[in-house]
């Protein structure tokens, strides 16, 4: 599960201020206690869609921890993303009992359709493809879910459609 | 649920039938009854005794006996303990722990709590995956309302016993459901695991006392104490008592969730609760114990299940995933399947976890590519055993599991990817191709129009053909085929 850091493209992202405050507040609410780092991560991937390297220096400073001890957190979890995700995220559970029940082959058609690898994005910004372990809806297996809807029993010949749904 | 005879409900009796938003319709159901009694008419030392003589075992997979875990925990002094609930759930496969927090998050608090009584925790912890966002909505809404009718809190009911609830979120580490990762995950560090002993139940969270707990093993605590230890040990076979959930998916008719009294077959699970294999197809192998167990066979299927038969047999207990194969998955792409995940999760801190998973995938990818030899597979068995041996944490030590069992039930299977640069089910893409058999093909141009890379050519009425080398070995035109025509070699 390792990734490093030279594996993103990093562009000097500016911040915006009223997000910058928002993570600060999350900070001040856990009595800036690194015990919360975890917490304080989840906050921070869900006000930034992400957490490029600049969130993860401002947490270490409100949390008085090093910023490496962040990054190495932030790369241990495969929750925390430092890419931004697509505007529709797509995951494809690659759980057992989607795998045997052919999560592969639908895999393989959504990075055919979108001509994109596991855990990139497309150049557009608009769809990100990744893989889950088992979002626990097994009895429907193979899953799919985009954003926050969930496809059950999805078939290779499914996928355009899905696709089709968001453009 | 998948409504059988057969089937007792315990850890699942209220779900699907109360609404779990309302604290009052589980209290309806005798909810906070059980705590209610051993606050006001039992010691915690009476308390233990009832879960000892029950013979509850850990439902998280190591099935440890839960009461002789509570004495250890309560045995050591400390200012403070904590009780953790290990709501994890990392076996991909397996959503019993996800239905219960959904469908009964109360009796997971109202058990914690009689923990705490029994340990001498103030605090409770519950450790559940940000995965689970539903799970996660109601066990708030169930914190809120206990701590409302002062079911957590200050002097619960009357008595000076006080205790509370709070969430961690995991983040998508399956080496976090091993508690002493679990710990440091809740501490807010990587998820690494640590040697044992100490055991968290003599330092563990913030290295005070910690008394670990599976959701499932929590939901058994109410009901043991209502209907005595007499009653639950009544149930089960002479070392696992009561009951087990279990998620039953991959090629069965019937899928999902199932509690069954301890000493039920794998057939009578598979067939008759099951309801058979999918399309008619023939029963091949059933993995349980997720990526750290192993598959069991045709052979196994009238073994009864308890902890102690399945480790017998070459697999485990586990938390209770149950994946069902047929005749046509492929074995050796399973145990690959299963490295895979091993490989992604370990946490790096071991090296045989860390380098020996890695090979045992490669030499598993070699053996699927058709390019493994004999040699190959002496190494393969013998590294699996250095792994297990020699890893640090449970994942380590049970990851080759799949590899193992599968060498063991289904040898020749291995040998014909080596030997013979076949793969009997058909699965390994590099050794197969998909072939038209002229004389049953009619020509209707299905099969060229859903060929996703246009491999196929054929004018209309004409028998068609494959181009081998731009297949990408989907099998889209075979499963479209309404003439039987495509065949793979
Ligand atoms: C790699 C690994 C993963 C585990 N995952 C889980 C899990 O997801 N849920 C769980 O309850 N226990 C899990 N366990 C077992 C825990 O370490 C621990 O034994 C259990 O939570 C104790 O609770 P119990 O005695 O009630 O079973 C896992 C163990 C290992 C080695
Ligand atoms: S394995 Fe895909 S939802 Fe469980």
């Amino acid at each position: 599960m390792t990734k490093h850091l030279k594996d993103y493209n990093m562009a000097d992202i500016k911040l915006p201020e009223n997000k910058i405050q928002e993570l600060k507040d999350v900070c001040a609410s856990f009595n800036h206690d690194s015990g919360d780092l975890i917490h304080v991560l989840h906050a921070a991937q869900n006000i930034f869609g992400y957490l490029p390297a600049e969130v993860q220096e401002l947490v270490a400073n409100e949390l008085n921890v090093s910023v490496a001890h962040v990054y190495g957190v932030v790369t241990f979890y495969s929750f925390f993303s430092m890419i931004p995700k697509g505007k529709h995220p797509i995951s494809v559970c690659m759980g057992t009992a989607c795998y045997v029940r052919g999560a592969e082959k639908v895999l393989d058609e959504f990075k055919r359709l979108l001509s994109v690898k596991v855990g990139e994005t497309t150049p557009d910004g608009s769809f990100s493809v990744s893989c889950l372990r088992c979002v626990g809806a097994c009895g429907l297996a193979p899953v799919v879910t985009v954003g926050e809807k969930v496809y059950g029993r999805v078939s290779p010949e499914d996928v355009k459609g899905i696709i089709a749904e968001y453009k | 649920m998948v409504k059988y005879k057969k089937q007792i409900r315990i850890a699942l009796r209220n779900c699907g039938f109360i609404n779990p938003e309302n604290v009052d319709e589980y209290i309806v159901r005798e909810g906070y009854a059980a705590l209610g009694n051993a606050l006001t008419n039992m010691t915690p030392e009476e308390v233990i005794d009832v879960i000892k003589n029950s013979g509850l075992r850990g439902r998280g997979g190591g099935g440890f006996p839960t009461g002789l875990k509570w004495e250890l925990t309560r045995k050591v002094d400390a200012d403070q303990k904590y009780v953790v609930c290990n709501a994890d759930e990392g076996d991909p496969g397996a959503f019993m722990d996800r239905s219960i927090l959904e469908g009964d998050p109360h009796t997971v608090l109202e058990a914690m709590a009689i923990n705490g009584y029994c340990t001498g925790a103030s605090k409770g912890l519950i450790y559940i995956r940000a995965e689970y966002p539903l799970a996660i909505k109601r066990l708030k809404i169930a914190i809120d309302q206990a701590r409302e009718y002062g079911l957590l809190g200050e002097d619960i009911f009357g008595t000076n016993f006080s205790f509370d609830v709070e969430l961690r979120y995991g983040a998508g580490a399956f080496v976090c459901g091993e508690e002493t990762a679990l710990i440091h995950s809740m501490e807010g560090l990587r998820g690494e695991p640590t040697v044992k002993p100490p055991f968290p139940s003599e330092s563990g969270y913030k290295g005070m006392p910690t008394n670990v707990n599976n959701v499932e093993t929590y939901a058994n605590i109410p009901v043991i104490l209502l209907k005595g230890a007499d009653w639950f040990s009544s149930i089960g076979t002479e070392k696992s008592k009561g009951t087990k959930v279990f998620a039953l998916a991959g090629k069965v008719n019937n899928v999902g969730l199932i509690e069954v009294p301890m000493g039920t077959t794998l057939r009578e699970v598979i067939f008759d609760i099951g309801g058979g294999i999918k399309d008619g197809k023939k029963f091949k192998a059933v993995q349980t114990g997720g990526p750290s167990g192993g598959c069991l066979t045709e052979n196994h299927l009238d073994i009864s299940i308890d902890y102690d038969n399945l480790i017998a047999s070459g697999s485990m207990m586990g938390s209770g995933g149950m994946i069902v194969m047929d005749e046509d998955d492929c074995m050796v792409s399973m145990a690959k399947f299963y490295l895979d995940f091993t490989v992604e999760e370990s946490c790096g801190k071991c090296s045989p976890c860390r380098i020996g998973n890695k090979r045992l995938y490669e030499m598993l990818d070699t053996i699927t590519q058709g390019k493994g030899t004999l040699e190959d597979l002496s190494k393969l068995r013998n590294l699996a055993n250095v792994v297990k041996d020699t890893s640090l944490c449970g994942l380590g030590q049970t990851s080759p599991n799949p590899v193992l069992s599968t060498m063991d039930n289904f040898l020749d299977e291995y040998m014909a990817h080596v030997k013979d640069g076949k793969c009997p089910s058909g699965q390994c893409k590099a050794l197969m191709s998909y072939i038209i058999n002229a004389d049953a093909c009619v020509g209707c141009t299905l099969c060229a129009r859903v060929c996703p890379v246009d491999a196929i050519s054929g004018e209309k009425k004409m028998a068609h053909l494959i181009d081998d080398d731009a297949c990408i070995k989907c099998g889209a035109c075979m499963d479209k085929c309404k003439f039987g025509a495509i065949f793979i070699q």
